[in-house]
């Protein structure tokens, strides 16, 4: 039975086969979404001693795993209201301009030694230039509903992304210096030997500004301010209401998903194991390559997220330009300094055997 | 066969965004007919495998140089009547621009015995493994190194120019200096007062 389905997959041509993949890791993603949904809440819960979702049951069982679908059928069956002098066209275009980048973004990730959907030479950049789409949604959503709040929210996160945009275009030249090629799976490949000598090891303080400028590109506390409860409503999309402000929701939520999977793969070694090739236990089944290690390390992310979330007010709007502008592209800065006297010497990652 | 389909198909698509641009009634729609030409010049290149010009294109121009031209245009309300008043007027100067692009790129077409470029058969694919990236960057740091930096500073130039020009000290500006906000301790801003209780008469 698997044989016959084995050789079936194989003789299938390839442009089948990666449609079936395309298929496969959007509906995984977009479960992935529902569920993170609910986790976020559960974690934030018990952060505050609280129980969180506990009511919906799956199947009978396991209270609060049904809360998702609830909430999709409850914002489904909402009627979606357009405001008077709205822009009819754009207004439903915004939402599937957030949508597309976060999904589209996963055909060059690698997601285990022998998968990734498009073996992309440059892959980096085109993850780059995808990111920087996602901005497109925000500014015309708060275009196009025609409300001040909206609109206010769209100016805040259009300067908020491209702010942060060139920080984290510096931490990934650093990413890029360090593994000499930008096709992702090389640069998974270029940390192999272990959890120290992937790039976080040698690249500390550009992951740090990777992260946070995932955060504030992610529009997540606490640089929520183009939501802003407190001061304009919800931001951009406080005219969309039902399935269409659900689309917003699984494009942030997926873009986490996605910083997340780019920072395992960018700075701990994506699909690698922590201990491969060490004594004892690199030979050992914990040792082997998998895409277990790449889920274990984007779930560990995820959860910054949602710490994060539970933990810190809400920068005030100036800050957060202070802190981009100011902060985090000057240590980016002086940190591919550092890496260019690194690889003078033939230090760390540029001991290895590409680099000669 | 295909990659000719794709051609067609997306250089209708760059002609019609081209003219939607250029009629659009609304500015914001022709900054968004602008940004729409971007992507589908972006996918002729990646048709004639220049990948890294094509995905930096879509990388500084779709998504840092519109953002913020968009964001201007939204914020400024620009009445458009006023700036169609002098459309017949200056018609000519656009026919003029028009003609001298089209001379151009006629010449670049048809002069390859000028350049040694033909520029109208299709590219020989490179083998899979070839780097368009890496084959840039081998050109422009070595053959091209001078020209290369001179443009860098030319923009360095810009953007200090840009800055100077639009950075006004106005009196009377309330700016908050972020690093004795940080340095403040409670003593600075909270006096404690301890009130003697006074006895009942």
């Amino acid at each position: 039975m698997l044989q016959t389905l084995a050789t079936a997959w194989g003789s299938l041509p390839g442009i089948a086969r990666t449609t079936v993949w395309i298929v496969i890791v959007t509906v995984v993603l977009i479960l992935c979404v529902a569920f993170l949904t609910l986790w976020e809440r559960k974690v934030i819960g018990w952060m505050q001693l609280r129980r969180g979702p506990n009511r919906v049951k799956l199947l009978g069982l396991f209270p609060g795993l049904g809360q998702p679908f609830a909430d999709v059928f409850k914002l489904l069956t909402k009627e979606v209201v357009i405001p008077t002098n709205a822009n009819k066209l754009l207004f439903w275009v915004a939402p599937m301009i957030a949508l597309i980048p976060a999904f589209a973004a996963w055909a060059v990730i690698p997601l285990s030694p022998d998968l990734v959907i498009s073996q992309a030479n440059a892959g980096l950049l085109y993850l780059l230039a995808l990111t920087s789409m996602g901005v497109y949604g925000v500014i015309i959503a708060g275009w196009a509903a025609n409300s001040k709040y909206a609109f206010l929210g769209a100016m805040r996160s259009a300067a908020q992304m491209v702010a942060y945009e060139i920080a984290m275009g510096f931490a990934l030249v650093g990413v890029l210096m360090a593994s000499g090629s930008m096709n992702l799976g090389t640069i998974v490949r270029n940390q192999e030997g272990g959890f120290l000598s992937q790039n976080w090891f040698w690249l500390f303080p550009l992951l740090v500004v990777y992260f946070i400028s995932g955060v504030a590109e992610t529009n997540r506390a606490p640089f929520d301010v183009a939501e802003g409860e407190s001061e304009i409503v919800a931001g951009f999309h406080v005219e969309y209401s039902g399935i269409a402000f659900a689309l917003f929701f699984l494009a942030e939520y997926a873009n986490m998903i996605l910083i997340s999977a780019l920072t395992a793969v960018f700075f701990f070694g994506g699909w690698l194991s922590p201990w491969q090739g060490w004594p004892g236990i690199g030979a050992t089944l914990l040792g082997q390559p998998s895409f277990i290690w790449l889920a274990l390390k984007i779930f560990a992310i995820l959860f910054m997220f949602l710490w994060l979330r539970a933990t810190f007010p809400r920068y005030r709007y100036d800050q957060i330009m202070r802190l981009g502008w100011k902060a985090l592209i000057p240590v980016t800065l002086v940190w591919i300094g550092v890496e260019m006297v690194l690889a003078h010497y033939h230090v760390g990652p540029w001991a290895r055997p590409w680099f000669h | 066969m295909l990659v000719q389909i794709l051609f067609y198909i997306f250089g209708t698509l760059l002609v019609a965004c081209a003219l939607g641009l250029i009629t659009a009634r609304n500015p914001v729609y022709s900054a968004l007919f602008l940004v729409l030409c971007f992507v589908n010049s972006a996918v002729i290149w990646l048709l004639t495998e220049a990948e890294f010009l094509a995905i930096v294109l879509v990388l500084v121009y779709v998504g840092a140089v519109m953002v913020l031209f968009l964001f201007v245009v939204m914020m400024l309300d620009i009445n458009v009547a006023e700036l169609r008043r002098g459309f017949t007027r200056f018609a000519w100067l656009g026919w003029i621009t028009a003609a001298a692009v089209i001379a151009e790129i006629l010449v670049v077409v048809w002069s390859h015995g000028l350049t040694g470029l033909d520029v109208t058969r299709t590219p020989v694919p490179e083998p899979a493994d070839y780097s368009n990236t890496a084959a840039l960057g081998q050109v422009i740091y070595t053959r091209y190194a001078y020209p290369f930096e001179l443009a860098a500073v030319l923009l360095l130039v810009a953007i200090v120019a840009a800055i100077a020009l639009t950075m006004r000290h106005r009196q009377g500006l309330k700016v908050q200096d972020v690093s004795r906000q940080v340095s403040v301790r409670a003593a600075d801003r909270v006096r404690i007062v301890k009130v003697e209780a006074e006895k009942r008469t």
